[in-house]
């Protein structure tokens, strides 16, 4: 499909835009591993470092093919330059070059990540995905966490099931456990976080365009370690062209994240 | 073998793997076999799709081993959600994903565990108290021994699989993108028995496909039984892909109340595999 028009790319980044970036920089300095997105603004985020800040990242079609192209949201591939069949993709988690980048239903103070259920894992009140692969995520390879909706149900004070497990968990499990445990970055639709606040807990790097600390405190189900935090950044003007013209230009992003 | 010959081979109790992956290539024509026969209290070890779905919610589990059950485009299962939510499933053994393949590898390997970091520090330890870990007798380079999760072996009594050919000894490829774990199922399992979409020749395995792609040899085997569209309504690549409109309304089924859930048993699960399809084949010309 052809973009709508050059005219939208005076215009200011839209929220969704703004978090593609974001996302985006998450993966910049991952240099040549294999990034896995989990969703539909993980893909546009990593498709969008693809083209931008590190072309040297590995992408899939979220199936079985290793794409040598940056192909837009969902569109088939011109070029395959490997394959990665789920038995694969768990000897790469292993191996370890690899980022991926997990959705969350609860994300902790301490960068635990629950998928699994809500409620008591023995009879919940919510059964969701089950675990997937985010305990060997989690100490295996560089991971991160997509909030498309920052709320204090999502951000708690402790996660009914720990899936993915944070610093501090991983620390008390021992070596085996820490050695390569690598939360990255939690980006939502407010801000963005790392986990390397006091005690290994999450700390807010930066907030948003037109979101205010105070937003972010409101819909955060924990004290928040922030002080004298920066705005994200905008996205360049290069990068909305691919964004808008490229990459989606049906705008399915405004879905996920509308304006 | 006819589907309802393999399913009278099976016994209630017995612990029993299902290949592919969530709703890709489900051997669905032996699920609903089952869920026609009286079979009861089985264990159930699946990368979980609709198969989970349609046989929890006929009571047919007494234990599930998972790593996650979903259908993708609907994330949800609605059968096993709503089981899980009921606590109508008696015991449930909920893995990380490639623990589960580990498992398969102790099993299919006749070891009793193999060791791995996936599990550590996470509530998989804490809602399995019964894994244990294994300190390395290696040390690491700062001199520590790791400790590290011993995943059980995930032994099977039967495997279940569905792929694309096979001739009639067992030998059995797949021509889709992936092979998943079908191969890793039958090495874990007693027995094991295949469904394809269509049994050749042997000489015909190779004819259009290259050699890697036999995934099965027939020493795994055990009885082979074509059954055409028989992972319907999961994928089966090239030879047909998910039947989306078709797993919506199973979807909206299964979530919806217990009088909508009987009419699309009455429409769909009936009867035997050959009117499940013709009634397949009269939804699909209604769109």
């Amino acid at each position: 499909m052809v973009s709508t028009s050059s005219a939208d790319n005076g215009r200011s980044a839209t929220r969704a835009e703004v978090c593609a970036a974001a996302i985006a920089d998450a993966f910049k300095d991952d240099g040549e591993i294999f990034a896995s997105p989990m969703g539909m603004l993980p893909m546009l985020g990593v498709r969008l470092a693809k083209l931008t800040s590190n072309p040297d990242l590995v992408i899939s079609d979220g199936e079985s093919l290793f794409l040598a192209g940056t192909p837009p949201l969902f569109a088939k591939a011109e070029v395959v330059e490997g394959w990665i069949p789920f038995r694969r993709v768990f000897d790469v988690v292993a191996h370890g070059k690899r980022h991926v980048m997990m959705g969350a239903t609860q994300v902790d103070r301490h960068g635990n990540q629950n998928i699994s259920a809500v409620g008591d894992f023995a009879q919940p009140t919510r059964q969701l995905l089950g675990s997937r692969g985010a305990p060997g995520n989690t100490v295996n390879n560089r991971t991160s966490y997509w909030v498309p909706k920052h709320s204090p149900r999502v951000f708690v004070e402790r996660v009914d099931i720990v899936t993915g497990v944070g610093p501090q968990l991983a620390k008390e499990a021992g070596p085996g456990a820490a050695r390569y445990n690598d939360i990255h970055r939690v980006v939502s639709n407010l801000a963005v976080f790392d986990v390397r606040g006091a005690g290994d807990t999450l700390r807010l790097l930066s907030v948003h365009p037109g979101v205010t600390l105070d937003e972010v405190r409101e819909a955060t189900g924990f004290e928040l370690e922030a002080d004298d935090v920066p705005t994200t950044r905008a996205p360049t003007t290069e990068e909305l062209v691919i964004i808008r013209e490229v990459l989606d230009p049906r705008k399915l992003r405004e879905r996920e994240v509308p304006t | 073998m006819s589907i309802d010959e393999v399913v009278a081979e099976l016994r209630d109790g017995m612990t029993i793997g299902i290949g592919g992956w969530g709703p890709r290539r489900k051997p669905m024509a032996f699920v609903r076999a089952i869920l026609r026969s009286d079979l009861t209290d089985l264990t159930l070890v699946s990368w979980g799709g609709a198969d989970v779905g349609l046989l929890v919610r006929a009571g047919k589990v007494r234990k599930l081993v998972y790593a996650f059950v979903s259908l993708d485009t609907v994330p949800l299962e609605p059968n096993f959600q709503r089981a899980r939510q009921a606590g109508t499933i008696p015991e449930v053994v909920e893995l990380d994903e490639g623990m589960f393949q580990t498992g398969l590898r102790a099993a299919a390997q006749r070891l009793p565990f193999l060791p791995m970091r996936a599990g550590l520090g996470s509530d998989v330890l804490v809602n399995n108290p019964w894994i244990e870990t294994v300190t390395s007798p290696y040390a690491d380079p700062d001199g520590r021994h790791e400790e590290l999760v011993a995943v059980p072996a995930l032994h099977l009594d039967v495997a279940l699989v569905h792929l694309n050919r096979a001739d009639r000894h067992g030998n059995a490829t797949y021509l889709g993108p992936d092979p998943y774990f079908d191969d890793l199922f039958a090495m874990a399992a007693e027995r094991t028995f295949l469904s394809v979409e269509q049994v050749v020749d042997t000489a015909g395995l190779t004819v259009e496909t290259p050699v890697q792609r036999l995934l099965l040899s027939r020493m795994l085997v055990t009885g082979v039984v074509e059954t055409p569209n028989g992972a319907h309504f999961t994928t089966c690549t090239p030879d047909y892909e998910r039947d989306e409109k078709f797993q919506q309304t199973y979807a909206a089924a299964a979530g919806g109340s217990d009088s909508e859930w009987a009419a699309f048993e009455a429409r769909f699960l009936a009867g035997d595999e050959d009117a499940y399809q013709a009634a397949v084949r009269e939804f699909a010309e209604e769109a």
